[in-house]
């Protein structure tokens, strides 16, 4: 499967149908799911009005975090089997991820205001999600610096990889530190968020995920457009 | 306190990030694959 979609020729002839039927479905679910959270669920005993947050702020953690595994996997693709499309892939990923983790930071700081009564505490999962931003804007810093110098992009593909440990860290930050942030109530298996407030945010995280997937076949396809037009002026020159 | 300000705030700040990312992809995307047809076109 990667090797088949790693011949830019065919993956386009894939990427093409399927960039807007990713960004529109998830676009139509997202927004159905932000209207019932806004209008059709009851508040939370506990959280009141501000729980309608958390039905973006989900997504956008669950993406910030989603990112960086979709990146450190095409790294991982591009430092065993070289293929140049995995490079591309990350390169298309890296600015999406950490627009998703920042959506995330800001979104959390706005619900942690009414709620807990303050918009920032060095909380181990507030604290490492920050770090997972910083960390996407190092890799696209190095990843630029590498292109720039002509490198062959094996440094910033191993910093990709690297970077996953943070993950796990996320993951069980609120197992490991029981400071602010609530623990996970939701998995894949199972939750504890009542039917009744749980479905927009089953409508907003694969919304949210479609449109993210969409994005990055946008940025996907202008990095390929842009390399043809290069290689073509190059052929023209000589 | 009054939590709809934060709400909305939030939601704002949700749609100008993605809104913006997704245009500005879609733009990006858009030039470059006019240009790379331009070219080809002249052949």
């Amino acid at each position: 499967m990667i090797h088949a979609l790693a011949n830019p020729t065919r993956f386009l002839k894939i990427a093409r149908p399927l960039t807007p039927i990713l960004f529109w479905s998830g676009l139509l679910l997202a927004l159905v799911g932000a209207w019932g959270g806004l209008t059709q669920t009851p508040p939370d005993y506990l959280q009141k009005e501000s729980v309608r947050i958390l039905y973006i702020h989900v997504p956008s953690a669950w993406l910030g975090m989603g990112g960086w595994s979709g990146l450190a996997i095409a790294c991982f693709a591009f430092l065993v089997w070289r293929h140049p499309l995995a490079n591309l892939a990350a390169r298309a990923i890296a600015p999406v991820g950490a627009v998703f983790a920042v959506l995330c930071l800001i979104t959390g700081s706005i619900w942690g205001r009414p709620t807990w009564g303050t918009w920032w505490e060095w909380d181990g999962r507030l604290t490492s999600m920050l770090l997972l931003f910083f960390i996407y804007i190092a890799w696209i810093a190095l990843e630029r610096a590498d292109r720039e110098r002509g490198g062959d992009g094996r440094i910033p593909a191993l910093f990709g990889v690297a970077g996953t440990v943070l993950l796990p860290v996320i993951r069980y930050s609120v197992v490991w530190w029981q400071t602010l942030h609530q623990g996970q109530s939701l998995t894949l298996t199972q939750s504890s968020i009542d039917s009744t407030m749980l479905w927009p945010l089953l409508m907003t995280l694969p919304g949210f995920s479609l449109m993210f997937g969409g994005i990055v076949l946008m940025r996907m396809r202008a990095a390929l457009a842009s390399q043809r037009v290069e290689a073509r002026l190059r052929r023209m020159a000589a | 306190m009054n939590h709809w300000p934060f709400i909305l705030a939030a939601y704002a700040v949700v749609i100008a990030g993605v809104g913006g990312l997704s245009l500005a992809s879609w733009l990006a995307m858009r030039s470059a694959e006019r240009a790379a047809d331009a070219l080809r076109d002249r052949k």
